[in-house]
């Protein structure tokens, strides 16, 4: 992939709450309206209730604020938003196995992860397994510079973003925290009633 | 108070200001419909006889009142029966709440008998659905899917109740005060620049045209609507669902829009220097080829569904929010515009229109869809609530029955649903028992839902069933006609004797072969309360003009020539 092609992609972070089948939701509102998109991580954040997910989109930020849109429309997506041009902290992790069965590659392979945020977590006996943590396009790179010495396997868990500096995207209430609230009120004026 | 999920169902269905609700029991709901015997003086149970009844009866109550309709059916085939009704409510943004039994919890995932994932089914065709897996969830959850129904763009919900959680007892308490949901928050108003560009827009136009759809019905923004067209002399053209938002023989309403729209409102939207579209959504059966749509027009567009603006059409001002909340926002800084030259335009084409129409043909010995419906509009005052069918009849009805006060024609817009005519109808006599109901079907729709007549003799339900009978799936004809030279596969049809159908059934019943028995039928159907079918033996090979064929220019129509031209 080139670096302009990369360029090109928008990402849309969305929080959503933490319970059974949304992430069901999510992926058939992309295929129903036949959205593209390039890859979607789901992961938890410092609120139980409250999930995350980073959803890149190989295509332009009108085409992304049309999936956000939609999004938003699921009940249980909690808010959403494109990161577009704000200054941004973005990650993506991937695991690589590599042929390393000769000195040559071992050699090579070391003097590469030199040169990146990259560690060698593996060593056995014919391959070995890196773990290389950076921007897409960083690891992009990255992978092209080891594809010589032949990958024998390799999986990514895609982009990860986060606005720097007070960008907070973050939700105050959750809807848990809500129902709890209005079951005891509730309770609460029953009892005074009786 | 100590309740079964069963009577926490109910409980909520009451706080709710549910009256009536239409379903069909089976094994996995039976808790919920042995608790019913509880609450019949206030819940009344309306029996269908197959469940896709029973969500269109729910569709058709919602649409007459405003109001959540409600069906309630078993697991399994109980529940996949509602999909259809649940689609077209769906596309048509109508509120419904459909309660379906399901397989204990234990028994979920396993296969169990009459087990269907139905919250999976109906995932893409609900605004949401719910799987409770806890009675303590059920008061409210039921509470949550009313509010999902009936506010911002309103939709179908379905809850989903394993039948362990009808069974479970719990101390009832009802969520009083308002809902907090931290992911659904429907835009209200809109932002003052929104408003003034808006406005700029309106004052800088020649040739505005607005676009009113079904949204101006269901904010209750008629009023407001009305007032931006006579304060600013705008020409105002119809979508389907938006007939009836403002009165059909206003001076400024031209007519319907689109693939079987009046010439006159297309060929304006095509001329207009602004279109101002409220409450609707540029369906393809609207804007024909989106390429050539309204090229020379800016666009407004007011919608309560986000997603909706920039879709298919791009809005030069596209504001989010409800039309009624909006429109207050900018009519008080709206000015008094005119557009003399551009309303003697469309009074031009709407003459020439005129002159193609047929009912200033000569036809003796014919019957023709349009005289039925014509003649229906004529002896009911105009004021009888329609259902319709799907097809010809339905197009010739927007035609041929102008609508003056809204909810009063009921139709399947979106999905285009076969069979949504008859049952709709029912449910609508429920929802307002004051009004003169006529279901106008076709004989192809009719006779994929017609088992609700036993229904309908059940439960006495005054409703006057028309039957436009060609003998045809017309609408498919006219397409074969037109596009596949005339080939007629599939589309003729061999039907029973409706009218002995009608006796079979126990209801009264005649059938009309010529234009002068049309008023005698008409009186009849009216002088029985009860339920009554006309049967209308018309014209096989007729076609509903003028039509822009699919994906073609919204101004290339095909028109009825005039007399003398053929």
């Amino acid at each position: 992939m080139t670096q302009q092609a990369i360029a090109n992609k928008v990402t849309v972070v969305a929080l959503v709450e933490n319970e059974p089948g949304v992430l069901n939701r999510v992926a058939s509102l992309f295929r129903r309206r036949a959205f593209n998109i390039d890859s979607l991580t789901v992961g938890r954040t410092h609120k139980p209730d409250v999930s995350r997910m980073t959803i890149r989109v190989d295509a332009g930020s009108e085409y992304a604020r049309k999936i956000a849109n939609n999004l938003q429309k699921l009940v249980n997506v909690i808010d959403v938003r494109v990161i577009d041009n704000e200054p941004h902290i973005e990650r993506d992790l991937a695991l690589i196995k590599v042929r390393s069965d000769d000195a040559h590659s071992r050699n090579t392979l070391t003097e590469i992860c030199d040169r990146y945020p990259a560690r060698i977590v593996d060593v056995g006996p014919h391959v070995a397994i890196i773990e290389m943590v950076g921007t897409e396009v960083f690891v992009e790179k990255f992978i092209d510079e080891v594809r010589p010495i032949g990958i024998v396997e390799m999986i990514r868990t895609g982009v990860v973003s986060m606005g720097r500096g007070t960008r907070i995207h973050d939700t105050s209430v959750t809807r848990r925290d809500l129902a709890r609230a209005i079951v005891q009120a509730s309770s609460a004026r029953n009892g005074r009633k009786s | 108070m100590r309740l079964t999920g069963s009577e926490i169902i109910m409980e909520c269905l009451l706080r709710e200001g549910v009256h009536v609700m239409f379903g069909y029991p089976g094994g996995a709901i039976l808790p919920t419909y042995d608790a019913m015997a509880k609450y019949d003086d206030r819940l009344h149970h309306v029996l269908v006889r197959h469940e896709q009844g029973a969500s269109h009866m729910a569709d058709g109550y919602a649409r007459a009142t405003g109001e959540v309709g409600v069906c309630i059916a078993t697991s399994g085939p109980g529940a996949t029966n509602l999909v259809t009704g649940l689609a077209t409510a769906m596309m048509d943004s109508s509120p419904i709440v459909a309660i379906t039994g399901q397989v204990p919890i234990p028994a979920i995932g396993s296969d169990a008998f009459q087990e269907t994932d139905v919250t999976g089914v109906t995932l893409p065709i609900t605004k949401h659905n719910y799987l409770v897996t806890d009675v303590d969830d059920l008061a409210y959850t039921m509470k949550e899917a009313f509010h999902i129904a009936r506010t911002g763009r309103p939709g179908p919900v379905l809850v989903d109740v394993p039948k362990d959680v009808q069974n479970a007892v719990t101390e009832f308490i009802y969520p009083e005060g308002p809902i907090f949901l931290p992911g659904y928050d429907p835009p209200a108003a809109a932002d003052t620049y929104q408003i003034d560009a808006a406005l700029r827009l309106i004052d800088q136009a020649e040739r505005p045209i607005i676009l009113a759809g079904h949204g101006i019905i269901m904010s209750g923004a008629m009023q407001e609507v009305r007032e931006l067209a006579e304060r600013a002399q705008i020409p105002v053209a119809l979508t389907l669902l938006g007939k009836g938002a403002l009165p059909e023989d206003h001076p400024l309403v031209i007519g319907m829009m689109g693939m079987h729209g009046e010439a006159s409102s297309n060929l304006a939207i095509q001329e207009a220097d602004l279109l101002i579209a409220l409450g609707m959504r540029f369906d393809d059966r609207v804007t024909g080829n989106l390429k050539t749509y309204a090229v020379n027009a800016r666009k407004i567009h007011i919608d309560i569904d986000r997603s909706e603006i920039n879709k298919n059409v791009r809005a030069d001002v596209g504001i989010a929010g409800d039309l009624k909340t909006v429109l207050k926002q900018l009519l008080p800084k709206l000015e008094r515009k005119s557009h003399p030259d551009w309303i003697h335009q469309i009074r031009d084409w709407l003459e020439d229109s005129s002159e193609r129409d047929i009912l200033n043909y000569e036809t003796p010995g014919r019957l023709l869809t349009a005289q039925v419906i014509n003649d229906i509009w004529r002896l009911t005052g105009g004021d009888a609530i329609t259902v319709t069918d799907v097809g010809q009849h339905q197009m010739l009805e927007a035609q041929y029955y102008p609508h003056q006060r809204p909810s009063t024609l009921l139709t399947s817009g979106g999905l285009g649903t076969m069979g949504f005519g008859f049952p709709a109808a029912i449910g609508a006599k429920f929802g307002v028992p004051d009004e003169e109901i006529w279901a106008i079907v076709g004989d192809g729709g009719f006779q994929m839902t017609l088992c609700e007549l036993a229904t309908a003799r059940q439960e006495n339900v005054n409703v006057n069933i028309a039957i436009i009978n060609n003998h045809f799936l017309g609408m498919v004809r006219q397409w074969q006609e037109l596009f596949f030279e005339k080939r007629y596969q599939a589309t003729p049809m061999v039907n029973p004797d409706f009218c002995k159908l009608a006796d079979a059934y126990g209801i009264p019943n005649r059938r009309v072969t010529q234009r002068d028995e049309i008023e005698a039928a008409v009186a009849y159907a009216r002088g029985i309360d009860g339920p009554t079918l006309i049967e209308f033996v018309v014209e096989k090979e007729e076609m509903v003009y003028p039509m822009v064929p699919a994906g073609a220019d919204l101004h290339d129509m095909k028109r009825r020539p005039k007399p003398g031209e053929s």
